[in-house]
Formats: structure tokens, C-alpha cells, sequence
């Protein structure tokens, strides 16, 4: 076979990286690159260098070491059986790329991942490698996130979190049924049991540098995951339950989720159509109500249909779990806890602070909280204010209806 | 602050030609009336005062003249002024964002080897407050942005600024790294899953000229359904091993075998999954289990099964060479002393096992489908029918199959009528007669 040109080799490696939701910046410790010798700096919030026409942030340069695997999972392109073209780049290669991009302001930094060659030892050495050169021959003090492999040595993966921002172990599926079916040689137990060691080391690391300044950080974007939505039968329910214990579990920073999306040449046992994409946004939705909005999953599963266990793709979870739960509605504007504001439809966690210190200030009117929002419409219902009452509103039974935008027509099979 | 009432104030930048009022002389400053303002205000201040709107010194001092009487003022978000002043300073903080995201540097060689410079094009006057954040950045390389207001330049050491009226031409127009980064740019996006809408809200067009990756933009859009449709192509056209099949086949059964998607695996003794040649050429799919069934852990054993299997042999369908399913896999009842009832599946749990459905389906692929009854229908088509109006035709399905519905055989068990019985038992094995020859003729 003819050598490949490094143009021709990140095609295929980054073509192979991309069905990794992931792409965040975001929440690492704050360095620049000011009496270094290199280059780099990361200020807390990430940067999206760019957009892609599927509106996928384009931050990291995401590629794999290799797409070459010795496993055969069916959901994944890069799968021993799947005919793909296969690629390597050398440890070198990689950084050399990194700098050059990372010096036009392409990028933030590098999200490296790889297929599976030799060992898993052989390859987390490889990743690690490209870490330790960037961070050590270069001074490179931009984003690191490493794809973690769960089987590799402690040791190694020590090395890896000494290096990187972040690391992330994907769950890839949210059932042990589906992961037994599409992924037969993952082992559910070792990716929770390498996760539960990250934390681990996550913690003695912090408990090290409350002691001493100069102890080194271990990850300190901490540690995310991703799950495949659509290609086992998981519900909504399940998935949203899996999330919440992984969060709490593990100390997730994220939980990523992907609408399983047709690959080329893919195993038979896949389904052929992808699930619909307001599917994933919906659990991103729920993720949110988890994270910042003070809902359990316990509370977000009673938004599901009963009969589906699937989140409604026509509102968004938070709309439907105040449908379900109107008794507590409406809230007053200017008395409301925050906690009672922030399960309002349409009240985002910025607009509920403004109400806050607003409010110290002066009684508000519907007005007042209309400037502070997007939609005044989809609120009224659940709102007092000093000039307003929703009076049946509330109760009405085609609040739903009323609510709800207009229908698209839905793909049959989607 | 020299007592001005706001409304008496006009506003003029340098020599720029102000408003046509003003050239009255500056006010003496006797009053020199200081007096403290909140943090928050001279944030928001250094913030909105950068955006080029002519009107944000006029809307930051009255806002000035107002704190001076209600101290308390910058923390009523809600007020109008206030909320005016923030929008301003958002979109400048946008704007700064957009800058540090969009910059775009070229490589040249000067006579101290490399230097990287870059055009850009921002919306506010924000060129010299965004300046820190490319020093920390890269400290260690030379570079310079130009910009049409004011241009920066980073040796190493100290940064410059230059005056502005760069254009675009005076940056270089090229660098070889660029084929890499747009070879990155088109291999990351995924074409199955376009979302040109939330693209542009992020990167609206006005950037793309500055921008080398943006010129691909049109064509991975036009390209992309064609990608995703070659994907989905390569696997039905694709020659699919028998074996492969018969493993997903198998794992999609046991995997249906721990389904917890709807209610009904409560008091169900089992699932009871689909049966027959994976590679039947048709497909027939029953309502759900019923009590037989849920016991023996096989489809169509029961009573109604004995009917469906006369009423085939009548047709001359080959029961053999058909895979037999059910719209739901578990048995739904209602117990009424030691007897459990059936129920008719309703339309939540029809859809929760549609996905078992799918996936048969997709396995199987079958040239005809027939659904026996209601509920059948509805898993199949998707929507709710009568069958009266879709009985006896046949019906192009989404997958290129041909499908077909008529009545449950339980339907004519449950005929008390004897007569009747006979005359819907006879339309129903003519319609199973027309399903064999379409099978015939389809082969």
C-alpha cells in the first residue's frame, strides 16, 4: 500500500474521531504561556474555533492515534470487521499537528483517542506519550483531554492524568444488555472500576495541594463519559437514570449523549436509521434539569410517558414535568424561593438570579420579567407578578396544546 | 460629575463632526460633585462603552445621573436602561469571544525567522481590550493583528500598536497549513446529522470571509444527504452472510428477553420474541401473546394459532417459510379469578415494542408484511387504521416492502355468530390466498 500523506492519514483518523460527542475546553485550571518557552492558555471558559454544518462546536483537534482495533464493536466504524481504511500517526506527528494548528488559533488543544493495537498497555503508552512531549519538550500549556482505556496499567493512567485536563472513559452504552450485545468485549464492570479510580485520583490530588501548592494537579477538567442513545433499547428513563449515577458515583463532569448515527459499512446487528436527533437534545435538556436546575432523575422520569419511558419530543422536559406537576404553579415573582423559580418553564438560571436582586429593588410586573427572558407567552401560566394572576390558566387542559409549537411533519420511521 | 442634566447633553468623539448642536462651550466644572458608584457599574461600563453604537455614552451617563439618586439601581436587571446598557455590553463580550475564536493567523518568514499574522474584521472597538489574551496565549511567538481601527504586534517582549487602516491585502494571503486544517474541517463533520440552522447562529456569515475553512461550507452541505443516504445504501445493498444474521438475530432476542420498555413485563411470565426463517421472504404480525403463548414462550400455539394455521394450510401458504411476530411481546391481561383475561395492548405500549418491531423487520426483510388486526396494523404502519378500509390492497411500506392488513384470527373466534363465522373465515383465507400469489409473483 502507498504511504500516506499526513493530509491523507488526519482525514481518516479525524473522520474516525468524530463520532465522539465531546469537544468541550472548558472548566480546566487557568495557565498562560507568559515566561514559558512555549505557547498555550486556558482561561476557564473553552473556545469554539469553529463550527461545522452539523452545529457541532469545533474546539479540540480530535483525532485518534490509530483507527486500526483488535476489538469488534458493532456500533463503531473503526471495529476489527469493518472494512474502513486504516491509518497511524506516529507520537510525533500528532504534537507536530497540535502546534501548528494550535499557533494559526485553530484550536484550543487535543482530544486524543485511539482504536486498540497490541495491548491496551502499547496504546495508552502511545497517548501518554504524545502528552508528556507536548506538555514537556514543548511547554505547550493549552487543552489535553486523553481518551482513557480502561484496562491499562494505573500506572499509566497516572501519567496520563498528570499530562491531561481531562479524561473520559465512554460507558458507550446505557444497558449491560446492550453493551453484552453490540460491545462483547467491553466488561461494564472495568469501565466503572477505571472510573472509580480516576476519582480516586482526582481526590488525592486535591487533598495534596491543599497541602502544598506546588503538588501537581491531576485532571483538572475532571473526568466526563458518553453513551450511545438509539442503538440498544434503553428508554429515556433508563438512560437518564444511568446519568444520574454515574454523576453521582463517579464526580462526572459530563455526560455526554450521542444519537447513534449510521456509519459506513456497518454490522448487521445495528439498527439501519438513526433515532431522531431531538431525542439527544431532549437528554441533553434533562441533563441540564439535573446539573443546574435541582431535579433528581427520580423527578425527571415522571416527564416520561408511561407507556414509552421516552422523554415527549414535542416540549421540553421541563415544560412537561410542570404539566404534570401543576399544583405547585403558579410562583410568585417577587416571593418565590429560588428553587421554586428555577422549575418555571422558560426561566433559565441567569434570568432567575436577575429576578433575585431585582426584586430586592422593587415589585416586579409581568413587563419587568418579560425583559428579562425570551418568551413572556410560554411563562404567563405559571407566574404571579405584582400586575398579573393566571387565574384558570394553569389548569386549563389544552395547556399542553396551547403550549406546544406547531407541529413539522414527523418522519414515519424516523 | 458637573450637573448636566442628561437630556441637555451632547456626546462627540475626538474631532469626529458631532451633532449638528454641538459647539456650545464645555461646561465650567464647578460643582466637582464626586460621588461613589457600585463595581458593578464600571464593569458594565469598560464593557458597553467598546460597542460602536454612537448612543452608548449618552445611555451610560444618564444611567450615571440616575445611580447618583438610587444607588441601588445596577441591581434592578429588570430596569429598561439597565437592560439597554447590558445588551450592549453582551454583545461586546460576544464580540471579544468571537474574536478570540475567529482570529486566523498565517505564517511568514522575516529576516528573525517566523512571524504569524493575522487579519480580522471585529464589530466594536474591542481590538486593544482583547489584546491580553492573545499575549498570554503566545507569549513565545511573534506576531501581529491587523485590524481596519488599530493594529497589534507582539515581538516576544513588548507589544506595539500600530494606526489602523490595514486592509485584508496587507495580511498574507496564504499558508500551507491551511490544506490540513480544512482537510480537518470537512473529515470532523459528520453529514449524518446536518444542523445548518445552529451553524450560523454561532458563526454567522458575516465571519466566513476571514475565515479559510468557511469556503467548504456550501459544498459539505450539499454533499452531506447524499453521504448519508450512500451510508444507509451500502448496507442493503451490501451482501449480508447468512451467519452474521443469524448472531444479531439471536442477540436482539435475548436482548428483547430482559425488555423493560413498557409495563408489561410486570406480571408477563415472559417476552415472547418472533419466530421462523430469518430469511422468510413474509412476515406475519399478530397483536400480542396470549395466555398460551405467554406460558409455552412461542407466538401463535394458542387457539387462535391452531385457526391461523388451518386458515394457511386452506390459503396453501407454507407456514414453514414465514416468520411470525407480534405487534407486542408480552402478554397483557386481566385477571378474573384463576383466569387471566386478554387485553388489548393500547397505543403507548404498541409503540414502546415497535422498536423490536424495527429491528425484526430490518433483520428478516421480508417482501410481504400482513398484519393480522388492529394493533397489528397500527406497529406496521405506524399510524392507527381501520381495517375495513385497508384490508385486501396492498400497501408500499418506507422499506420497499409490500404490506398487508386483515383481521386478527381471534376475531373469528369470537364471532358468536356460526354464519357470519363462516363468511368472515372465508374472506380471510381469500385474503391469505392473494398474499401467496403476491408472494409467488414477487419471487
Amino acid at each position: 500500500m502507498a504511504q500516506l500523506s499526513t493530509r491523507q492519514k488526519l482525514e481518516i483518523l479525524a473522520d474516525a474521531a468524530k463520532y465522539d460527542a465531546s469537544c468541550a475546553s472548558s472548566g480546566t485550571a487557568k495557565r498562560d504561556s507568559r515566561g514559558g518557552k512555549g505557547i498555550g492558555s486556558t482561561e476557564g471558559m473553552g473556545i469554539c474555533h469553529a463550527y461545522a454544518p452539523d452545529g457541532r462546536c469545533i474546539s479540540l483537534l480530535k483525532i485518534l492515534l490509530t483507527n486500526s482495533c483488535i476489538f469488534d464493536c458493532h456500533y463503531c466504524i473503526n471495529r476489527r470487521s469493518s472494512d474502513v481504511r486504516r491509518a497511524r500517526f506516529t507520537a510525533q506527528e500528532v504534537v507536530d499537528l497540535t502546534l501548528n494548528f494550535y499557533r494559526r488559533n485553530y484550536i484550543e488543544g487535543l482530544f486524543l483517542s485511539s482504536g486498540i493495537i497490541r495491548s491496551s498497555d502499547y496504546t495508552m503508552e502511545q497517548m501518554v506519550e504524545v502528552a508528556r512531549s507536548l506538555r514537556q519538550d514543548h511547554d505547550f500549556r493549552g487543552y489535553i483531554h486523553l481518551k482513557t482505556i480502561p484496562d491499562a496499567d494505573p500506572e499509566l493512567l497516572r501519567l496520563a492524568g498528570l499530562h491531561a485536563d481531562r479524561l473520559s472513559i465512554n460507558v458507550e452504552l446505557p444497558t449491560e444488555t446492550g453493551l453484552k450485545r453490540l460491545a462483547p468485549e467491553k466488561d461494564g464492570g472495568r469501565i466503572e472500576g477505571a472510573m472509580r479510580h480516576l476519582r480516586a485520583e482526582m481526590e488525592d490530588g486535591q487533598d495534596a495541594r491543599r497541602k502544598y501548592k506546588s503538588a501537581p494537579r491531576f485532571a483538572p477538567a475532571g473526568q466526563s463519559t458518553q453513551m450511545i442513545v438509539g442503538a440498544d433499547a434503553a428508554d429515556d428513563r433508563a438512560i437518564i437514570a444511568r446519568a444520574s449515577n454515574l454523576y453521582d458515583r463517579h464526580r462526572l463532569r459530563r455526560v455526554y449523549y450521542s444519537a447513534f448515527s449510521p456509519i459506513p459499512s456497518p454490522s448487521a446487528v445495528l439498527p439501519l436509521k438513526r433515532p431522531p436527533l431531538m431525542r439527544e437534545h431532549r437528554l441533553y435538556q434533562s441533563d441540564w434539569m439535573m446539573r443546574f436546575y435541582g431535579y433528581d432523575a427520580g423527578e425527571i422520569a415522571a416527564a416520561t410517558d408511561k407507556a414509552t419511558g421516552c422523554l415527549p419530543l414535542d416540549i421540553d422536559p421541563k415544560l412537561a414535568w410542570a404539566l404534570n406537576h401543576r399544583a405547585i404553579f403558579p410562583v410568585d415573582v417577587n416571593r418565590a424561593p429560588r428553587e421554586a423559580l428555577l422549575r418555571v418553564p422558560g426561566l433559565g438560571v441567569k434570568a432567575v438570579d436577575r429576578i433575585l436582586t431585582s426584586r430586592r429593588q422593587r415589585r416586579l410586573r409581568l413587563e419587568d420579567v418579560a425583559r428579562l427572558t425570551t418568551s413572556i407567552v410560554k411563562l404567563r401560566p405559571f407566574l404571579i407578578a405584582a400586575d398579573w394572576r393566571p387565574l384558570a390558566l394553569t389548569d386549563r387542559a389544552d395547556l399542553r396544546a396551547r403550549l406546544t409549537p406547531p407541529a413539522k411533519q414527523l418522519d414515519l420511521f424516523a | 460629575m458637573a450637573g448636566v442634566d442628561p437630556a441637555e447633553v451632547v456626546w462627540q468623539v475626538g474631532d469626529a463632526p458631532g451633532d449638528l448642536f454641538g459647539h456650545d462651550p464645555l461646561p465650567p466644572d464647578p460643582m466637582r460633585a464626586a460621588f461613589s458608584v457600585p463595581r458593578a457599574f464600571v464593569d458594565l461600563a469598560q464593557m458597553a462603552i467598546l460597542h460602536r453604537d454612537p448612543e452608548r455614552f449618552a445611555l451610560l451617563y444618564a444611567l450615571l445621573w440616575r445611580l447618583r439618586d438610587r444607588p441601588g439601581l445596577m441591581e434592578d436587571r429588570a430596569d429598561p436602561l439597565l437592560r439597554r446598557i447590558d445588551a450592549l455590553a453582551k454583545a461586546v463580550r460576544r464580540d471579544i469571544h468571537k474574536m478570540r475564536a475567529f482570529v486566523r493567523f498565517r505564517e511568514v518568514a522575516d529576516g528573525d525567522g517566523a512571524r504569524f499574522v493575522a487579519w480580522f474584521e471585529p464589530e466594536h472597538h474591542i481590538v486593544r481590550a482583547n489584546a491580553g489574551f492573545f499575549v498570554r496565549r503566545f507569549a513565545s511567538m511573534r506576531w501581529s493583528i491587523l485590524t481596519p481601527e488599530l493594529s497589534l504586534h507582539w515581538d516576544g517582549e513588548t507589544l506595539n500598536e500600530g494606526p489602523g487602516g490595514a486592509r485584508r491585502s496587507d495580511a498574507p494571503d496564504g499558508d500551507p497549513v491551511e490544506a490540513l486544517w480544512k482537510g480537518y474541517y470537512a473529515a470532523i463533520f459528520n453529514p449524518a446529522r446536518l444542523k445548518t440552522g445552529a451553524m450560523l447562529s454561532e458563526m454567522p456569515k458575516k465571519y466566513w470571509r476571514n475565515l479559510p475553512e468557511a469556503a467548504l461550507i456550501p459544498d459539505l452541505i450539499a454533499g452531506a444527504q447524499a453521504r448519508e443516504a450512500a451510508m444507509i445504501a451500502t448496507t442493503s445493498v451490501a451482501p449480508r452472510r447468512p451467519k452474521d444474521v443469524a448472531t444479531a438475530w439471536a442477540a436482539l432476542r435475548d436482548d428483547a428477553m430482559g425488555c423493560t420498555r413498557c409495563p408489561l413485563h410486570g406480571p408477563a411470565t415472559q417476552t415472547v420474541f418472533g419466530e421462523g426463517p430469518i430469511d422468510a421472504p413474509l412476515m406475519f404480525i399478530g397483536e400480542q401473546p396470549g395466555d398460551q403463548e405467554d406460558l409455552a414462550g412461542q407466538p401463535f400455539v394458542g387457539p387462535a394459532g391452531q385457526l391461523f394455521d388451518a386458515a394457511l394450510a386452506q390459503a396453501g401458504v407454507d407456514r414453514s417459510r414465514a416468520y411470525v411476530t407480534n405487534a407486542v411481546k408480552h402478554f397483557k391481561f386481566e385477571r378474573q379469578g384463576k383466569r387471566r383475561l386478554h387485553q388489548s395492548p393500547d397505543a403507548g405500549e404498541i409503540q414502546a415494542c415497535r422498536w423490536w418491531l424495527t429491528q425484526e423487520i430490518a433483520l428478516v426483510r421480508p417482501r410481504i408484511i400482513v398484519a393480522l388486526g388492529a394493533s397489528a396494523a397500527r406497529a406496521m404502519l405506524g399510524k392507527a387504521v381501520t381495517i375495513a378500509a385497508t384490508r385486501g390492497a396492498p400497501i408500499p411500506l418506507a422499506n420497499g416492502a409490500e404490506g398487508w392488513v386483515t383481521v386478527h384470527p381471534s376475531y373469528l373466534l369470537r364471532l358468536p355468530d356460526a354464519a357470519r363465522r363462516a363468511e368472515e373465515q372465508a374472506r380471510f383465507v381469500a385474503e391469505l390466498r392473494m398474499v401467496g400469489a403476491r408472494l409467488t409473483a414477487l419471487a
